[in-house]
């Protein structure tokens, strides 16, 4: 039996970044709302305690904060002639769950795409030729980053950034990324001061022609009270950031930058350990009328509300819809369709350098503190004579020396013995890993769907991810890792072992929960599920918020660009939506 | 309706009541905050075995004495506490799975697809350390703790490398894996989850474990850091003697 409860104004799916950035926007306009969120309430006081946070087997591998495949699982194939199964533990990437999202245990690394990003099939094709992008599916955003640089300082004030700005108004400034795109100021909050194994890579790159700068971190660098009035405190280099939650209120998260003031707010309302299983559609199917959720016990309710905001991360999000019925479901066949459509993830590859004499103290460490060079990011050099699109970005940020995960050994040491425990010894201290994130291209064949045979705990069907990492993307990551090389080279160590990217995309290892597409947002409905405000084409009281919006990724981390698509969305509703409810903001 | 849940249901409200299963909560208004609402790790106890039988604990403990051999590095993976570590291990949520999906069907999966049996880890150990128990008597001529350090180390390498081949639903190379990651996570972490004594690992290679400030070593390049490793567990044993 279904509950039906009483009518809100807005219901919110998902309490992580982007539900309470929309929650806390939406409250100053006086309305009515609710977040559902599946996993329970958390906070700093109370949860993340430093006299035990820094629990490596708890927390990086029993993954307590996390979503648990046996909650709700995922299955993959490589490609359509494959029968998918379920990843019957998260590996690759690792959904979050609970009041905060993933956003409570990320690393922090906080990026902006540049403008061509944006634009990419124009540009691309404008700069190349269609030709070049033959076997990609790519799309424009439809909005631009000229466009979302409000929205983008808004979050990186929010969240009190950490990094240097290198274009102001199109002045290149020293110590910043000179290939950034211009943006109007600074970010709020100077660098990190950094360790050793970052400042050593910061002189190699430069001796070999690159133009590194400190990575823009939301692990902070000082003491910081954001424009809510939220204070934060600065990161003591403690090591443990990405899997766990910070107990020093040091790495922003919706508990550390929102809630605080979110949660006072009389006209919100948070329910937790409601997972939301549907959105439901009137007869028309063009109109939503709230969400069916069931709490722990199993009880269902229904939630009427007038506008629904899914914000339950890029994969969730289109698991909903395609469970909803929102959009046409893509069909790599015929290349119609639009919901799972352009799934896109990350290409990453890696280098270690082993030292004889070196202690770099690896346990010194912020989840995203380190150096980049961006100098083959993007389209921030020329690919003209290449063979590819796309790049990425060559970071070497070393998260952490937590030794369970963390032992590099050379290649040939056996795995156990007296052999392994004395090469693990000595390259403790003295290695540096550094790794390059490569952009993530959409292809015709890669998407999300229902799967046919596997189910939920109530026997509704899983997710479905049909993907591998495109030719395209094969041969930029390849050319990355060359330049990667030269760095490494540039560093005169002893040994240097590469984990470069190939063929087939593996769920098993960790690799990035950098999921994103399958909701994308552009200009054209029958190539993009959203259009440019992040509602949908197909029921316009739905606003699907996430990364799942990126048409494709490019070569860095996404929440920087998921933060500002918040913002960017909540303007939409505050200053458009809202006149004329229930209507599409596009054509 | 567990403790947790109790204590919450004064700060906030439920939103509906029925069987004693905790319910989604219902706040606003105000961030809810409620005295001793984490969730502290229970130190393990050596003493008794909670998942392993007595012919078991001899294999596994002469298994986590060749993965970590005694050296002038440290002392033994069994006086480190390995098995007591992977006993507990597998007499919780890990042995039984609870956090995996477990659903059927069980089909043979590509390499890029994962594990794909339907036994538990837990049901891992039990079948694999009987038919580890079997091969190597059968192949080496003598029960496993009775063989020269050498032969030993050839009867875990054959297992390994997958040249061993064990009877039944087992997958030699795998359950090789599992007890050697299993083994490594004893070693390394925290000594509260019952292995890593007196934090053998960590003085080892240099980690110094639970310290949470290093703001005054950052700038410090090069130079290797001063003070020794700390735990969770002393630093439960310390708020517990106040
Ligand atoms: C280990 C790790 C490291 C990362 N590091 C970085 C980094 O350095 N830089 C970066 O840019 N990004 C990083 N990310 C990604 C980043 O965390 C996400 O991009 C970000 O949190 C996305 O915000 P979101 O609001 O879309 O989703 P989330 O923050 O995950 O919030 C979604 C919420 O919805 C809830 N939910 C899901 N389904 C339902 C349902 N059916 N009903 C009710 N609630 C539901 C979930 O429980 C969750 O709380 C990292 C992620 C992980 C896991």
């Amino acid at each position: 039996m279904t509950t039906i409860l009483p009518k809100k104004d807005v219901v919110i799916i998902g309490l992580g970044w982007t539900g309470s950035i929309l929650a806390n926007e939406l409250a100053d306009e006086g309305l009515d709302i609710v977040a559902l969120e599946r996993g329970p309430w958390r906070d700093t006081a109370t949860d993340f305690n430093i006299a035990y946070m820094q629990d490596e087997l708890r927390y990086a591998i029993r993954k307590d904060l996390f979503l648990h495949a046996s909650e709700e699982a995922m299955t993959m194939r490589n490609n359509t002639s494959e029968t998918a199964l379920p990843m019957r533990d998260y590996g690759s990437f690792l959904p979050g769950r609970g009041v905060g999202g993933a956003g409570v245990h990320w690393n922090g690394h906080t990026w902006r795409f540049y403008d061509s990003d944006f634009e990419l099939k124009s540009h691309l094709t404008e700069r190349y030729g269609a030709d070049r992008l033959a076997d990609l599916t790519i799309e424009d955003w439809g909005v631009t980053g000229r466009e979302l640089e409000h929205s983008y300082d808004r979050f990186e004030q929010l969240a009190g950034i950490s990094g240097k700005a290198g274009n102001i108004d199109g002045r290149i400034e020293e110590g910043g990324n000179p290939f950034e795109s211009p943006r109007k100021r600074d970010y709020p909050l100077p660098p990190n001061r950094m360790p050793y194994g970052p400042a050593l890579f910061a002189d190699a790159a430069k001796s070999a022609g690159f133009h590194p700068f400190p990575t823009p971190a939301a692990n902070l660098s000082q003491n910081y009270v954001n424009p809510l009035g939220v204070a934060m405190g600065q990161c003591s280099y403690c090591g443990f950031c990405e899997r766990f939650a910070c107990a020093n209120y040091s790495k922003s998260s919706p508990q550390t930058c929102v809630l605080p003031v979110l949660m006072r707010k009389p006209n919100f309302e948070l329910r937790s350990n409601s997972d939301v299983r549907k959105i439901e559609l009137a007869k028309d199917g063009k109109t939503a009328r709230g969400v069916t959720y069931v709490d722990t016990s199993g009880r269902e309710f229904f939630q009427p509300a007038d506008l629904v905001l899914v914000c339950a991360y890029a994969l969730h999000n289109v698991r909903l819809m395609l469970l909803s019925g929102i959009g046409q479901p893509y069909d790599p066949a015929t290349g119609e369709g639009t919901t799972g459509r352009n799934y896109c993830y990350q290409t990453n590859a890696g280098v270690t350098v082993f030292f004889d004499d070196k202690n770099f103290n690896p346990f010194i460490a912020g989840g995203a503190i380190g150096q980049t060079a961006d100098d083959f990011n993007g389209d921030s050099f020329d690919h003209s004579a290449l063979d590819f699109v796309g790049g990425g970005g060559i970071n070497c940020i070393p998260t952490s020396g937590r030794p369970i995960q963390h032992r590099p050994v050379p290649k040939g040491t056996p795995k156990w013995g007296s052999a392994w425990k004395k090469a693990t010894k000595e390259a403790y201290q003295s290695t540096l890993s550094f790794g390059v994130q490569g952009s993530s291209y959409a292809a015709r064949g890669n998407y999300l769907s229902l799967d046919p045979t596997y189910k939920d705990r109530y026997g509704v069907p899983l997710l479905r991810m049909t993907f591998d990492f495109p030719d395209n993307d094969i041969r930029m990551s390849h050319y990355l890792s060359d330049r990667a090389l030269e760095i490494a080279k540039a560093m005169g160590g002893r040994e240097i072992a590469e984990a470069r990217r190939d063929k087939s995309w593996n769920s098993v290892p960790y690799q990035s929960t950098h999921n994103t597409g399958g909701a994308i947002m552009g200009s054209d409905p029958t190539k993009s599920a959203l259009n440019k405000y992040l509602q949908s084409w197909d029921v316009a009281n739905v606003f699907v918020i996430g990364a799942s919006a990126f048409p494709q990724n490019a070569g860095k981390n996404p929440t920087g660009t998921v933060g500002a698509l918040a913002y960017w969305a909540a303007d939409a509703i505050r200053n458009q939506y809202l006149r004329n409810p229930g209507k599409g903001l596009v054509g | 309706m567990n403790r947790r849940t109790f204590l919450t249901t004064t700060a906030v409200g439920l939103v509906a009541l029925a069987s004693g299963v905790a319910q989604a909560r219902s706040i606003s208004g105000a961030v809810p905050w409620e005295a001793f609402a984490g969730e502290p790790p229970t130190p393990v106890t050596p003493g008794g075995w909670h998942f392993f039988q007595p012919r078991e604990v001899v294999l596994m403990e002469a298994i986590v004495d060749r993965l970590i051999p005694a050296d002038d590095l440290s002392p033994s993976g069994r006086d480190c506490g390995c098995v007591v570590y992977v006993d507990r291990q597998l007499a919780g949520s890990f042995g039984e799975a609870a956090r995996l999906y477990m659903k059927g069907p069980f089909l043979p999966g590509l390499p890029t697809q994962g594990y794909q049996n339907s036994l538990t880890p837990a049901g891992r150990y039990r079948a694999g350390l009987a038919a580890f128990d079997k091969a190597v008597s059968d192949t080496f001529g003598g029960r496993f703790e009775t063989l020269s350090p050498g032969k030993q180390d050839q009867a875990l390498s054959e297992l390994e490398t997958g040249k061993l081949k064990l009877s039944g639903k087992v997958d030699g190379k795998g359950f090789f894996a599992l007890v050697l990651e299993n083994t490594m996570e004893g070693f390394f972490a925290d000594p509260v989850h019952g292995g890593n004594r007196d934090m053998a690992s960590w003085k080892m290679i240099g980690f110094p474990g639970a310290r949470y400030d290093y703001r005054d070593w950052v700038d410090q390049h090069d130079k290797p850091y001063p003070r020794g490793p700390v735990s969770i567990l002393g630093n439960i044993v310390q708020a517990k003697a106040g």
